[in-house]
């Protein structure tokens, strides 16, 4: 809570409500911040998790270099993009698979050069696919046995819980629905953390052998522990693995942090890559506006993430579809809504604007405001339908009407939704 | 009648110094709350408007006004320490309007307050209000109207919109709740559900809930059962992709879990009666009182 406008703190990358130099919840609430593989490795690490040698390399000499330092034994090349199906998906220069093993150094050289620079499509892409910047270079594991293990936040009980199952290296849901007896289920006290005994029996829940415990246990609470050092929501290890030479290892993890923690963790929001996101949503982000974009043609600038969702919804009842979800915050800006109104109209699908705002915090005369220099400034060329309602709403509409611009005013939600469904149909 | 909040409340404002602090203080008293105290530490001995005196803590607050309820204001770093502090000075209601508290933070305020008397409402919420009496919160005040319907949401402007809609059709409310949007909070929809069914003047309420969790759907199996005052309800978020967060930390579907559809079939196994859009909040809840 600051005495400076919101303004100014978005141009010093601040955010307006709790004033942190980093991230937070205004600011990046769009989508739970992802991390690379070659990442949640790093971090594993620096809590003793134990994991597959290996590092990450953005150059050839360097994959080859990691190789090398393996010894012999096979190794793992993985394109890391954040997207999910890397295995099956294919480079648009042809080469088929983003995950490969190779013996030798040379061969790890070889196949690094097929990846690197290339453009990976996957399932979860899209058919424009991600440039793949870097490559993670592993040792591979001789697995024996597969093991799904995760820490997240129960917000039923408001405590961390561990769930985790010996039906490891699949989709856990699938094992959840088809065989919940095999989900072995945890809750840790957050005032206490994790005691030596849960570890102890998960670690025979899951089917250790009395030679593994200590390992298994140490590696469990390492889990724990980064799950709080970082301030997750969830940390999913799947799969964590016993090796044929009896290593218990976390072969791969998903991190989910909370957004409104990343003021406190600068390593982990440095760990942020912008090329892998929505560029609407980045932009969004830098305003302090909280941007999703989504497939339809009638975009919507609302106040209030409920209200914002609520729009959505009754659009899609009058037969239309949302563009995006826009939630221009409790205390947006006159410049705010000029560049909330810039990041909607970037958007080539839209055939029709609706600004819904409940003015209490806001007021309505300052929406009109920025309503009326968007228009100006932007040349707007789609149909504008705008409700008002609260705070100073007679003066908004007053400075609505005069400044001649041509709108389509709504009295009410319902009114809005169809007069911005009819006019997205007739353009 | 009300509830938790009325005419007897003697508000603490903590971070009643801060820019928006100061703000919702006045606009508090200017709707009629009584104000007895405000805390920021290392502010202790000043007037706030001349006429509220600011301590460093809240027990002296507490030992000095006999302050029974609490408005945080406190950035979202020192916010969870700002509830147990109410909490331990014997606050018998903290209210924190703060967006952006860890959850983490959250998870252990929740744990230390198991067992204590007090009552938190939020964070990341409008507040609350009884029309006429007491507003602790950052809701307009002029869009309420005393009357008999409990209001209870996640949501701030979506409330707004749903009293709107009620006192413009001349229905009043007994007390309106906004619990907050984060997926770690106090009061419940089941809480508030049971207060207003214990306050004799509450004839009927308003359930507006959103995507995520399942805290709407453990407020209908309560309400199937045991609940006779008619309700209305509404869920945000049957558009809403999965796997994204729509604002609210709490408003993301995952695993399944959590969907729009789920909850309003929940709600209407309850006898609930289901807005199909926002624009019908109040005439739904109005047609199903006078059926």
């Amino acid at each position: 809570m600051s005495s400076k406008r919101a303004s100014e703190l978005a141009k010093e990358n601040r955010c307006w409500r709790c004033v942190s130099q980093a991230n937070c919840s205004v600011r990046y609430a769009g989508k739970p911040m992802n991390i690379h593989e070659y990442q949640a490795k790093e971090l594993l690490q620096k809590f003793d998790v134990a994991t597959t040698r290996g590092r990450v390399a953005a150059t050839l000499d360097e994959a080859e270099q990691i190789a090398r330092e393996l010894g012999d034994v096979d190794v793992v090349v993985k394109a890391q993009i954040h997207a999910g199906g890397r295995g099956k998906g294919v480079f648009k220069n042809g080469f088929k698979g983003g995950v490969h093993i190779r013996k030798t150094a040379e061969d790890v050289r070889e196949v690094a050069a097929k990846i690197l620079g290339q453009i990976l499509v996957t399932h979860q892409t899209g058919p424009a696919g991600r440039l793949v910047n870097k490559v993670l270079v592993a040792e591979s594991a001789d697995i024996a046995c597969e093991i799904y293990f995760a820490v997240l936040l129960d917000r039923a009980t408001a405590t961390p819980l561990i769930v985790a199952s010996t039906e490891g290296g699949v989709e856990i849901e699938a094992v959840a629905s088809k065989s919940p007896e095999k989900i072995i289920r945890e809750p840790i006290n957050p005032l206490a953390g994790l005691q030596p005994y849960q570890a102890r029996k998960l670690a025979k829940q899951l089917g250790f052998e009395s030679s593994q415990l200590k390992n298994a246990s140490k590696l469990f609470e390492g889990l724990y522990r980064t799950f709080i050092a970082f301030d997750c929501s969830m940390v999913e290890v799947n799969p964590l693995v016993i090796t044929k030479t009896g290593e218990v290892l976390a072969l791969d993890a998903k991190f989910n942090f909370d957004d409104n923690a990343l003021y406190r963790h600068p390593e982990i929001a440095a760990m942020r890559d912008f090329a892998e996101e929505d560029p609407r949503e980045v932009e969004a982000s830098k305003h302090g506006l909280n941007y999703i974009g989504l497939d339809g043609n009638i975009a919507c600038l609302v106040n209030g993430a409920g209200l914002a969702m609520a729009t959505m919804d009754i659009i899609k009842f009058y037969g239309g579809e949302p563009a995006n979800f826009l939630d221009v915050g409790g205390g947006a800006t006159e410049e705010q809504v000029t560049e909330a109104f810039k990041i909607l109209i970037a958007d080539k699908n839209v055939r029709a604007i609706l600004v819904n705002i409940f003015g209490g915090i806001m007021k309505c005369d300052v929406i009109a405001q920025g309503i009326i220099n968007a228009a100006k400034s932007l040349n707007l060329n789609v149909p504008l339908v705008v409700r008002l309602e609260g705070t100073n709403v007679e003066r908004g509409k007053q400075l609505l009407k005069e400044s001649g611009l041509a709108l389509i005013a709504a009295d009410d939600l319902a009114d809005a939704a169809q007069k911005a469904v009819a006019a997205a149909k007739s353009k | 009648m009300s509830v938790l909040v009325d005419k007897n409340t003697r508000l603490v404002v903590q971070g009643i110094t801060g820019s928006a602090g100061a703000f919702h203080t006045r606009q508090c008293m200017d709707y009629g709350t009584n104000v007895v105290a405000g805390v920021t530490p290392g502010k202790g001995g000043q007037m706030f408007e001349e006429k509220v005196p600011v301590f460093d803590t809240v027990w002296e607050a507490r030992q000095k006004t006999g302050c029974n309820a609490s408005m945080v204001f406190v950035p979202a770093s020192a916010a969870a320490d700002s509830i147990l502090e109410a909490a331990d000075a014997g606050v018998e209601l903290v209210v924190c309007i703060t967006e952006g508290i860890p959850v983490m933070d959250m998870m252990r305020v929740k744990a230390l307050m198991r067992g204590e008397k007090a009552r938190l409402i939020g964070p990341n919420c409008p507040g609350i209000i009884t029309p006429g009496q007491c507003k602790i919160g950052i809701m307009p005040g002029y869009i309420h109207k005393p009357g008999s319907i409990g209001v209870i949401s996640r949501s701030g402007t979506l409330t707004y919109e749903a009293v709107w809609q009620l006192t413009s059709r001349g229905y009043g409310q007994s007390t309106c709740i906004g619990i907050g949007g984060d997926p770690i909070h106090g009061l419940s929809h089941l809480d508030c559900v049971k207060l207003f069914n214990n306050d004799p003047e509450t004839e009927a309420m308003i359930l507006i809930g959103e995507i995520g969790g399942s805290a709407e759907e453990e407020a209908a199996k309560w309400i199937k059962a045991n609940c006779k005052k008619p309700v209305a309800a509404f869920i945000a978020g049957k558009t809403a992709p999965p796997g994204r967060r729509m604002g609210h930390a709490g408003a993301i579907i995952s695993g399944g879990k959590g969907t729009a559809a789920g909850k309003i079939e929940a709600l209407q196994a309850a006898g609930i009666a289901i807005a199909e859009t926002p624009a019908a909040i109040a005439d739904t809840l109005i047609a199903r009182l006078k059926a």
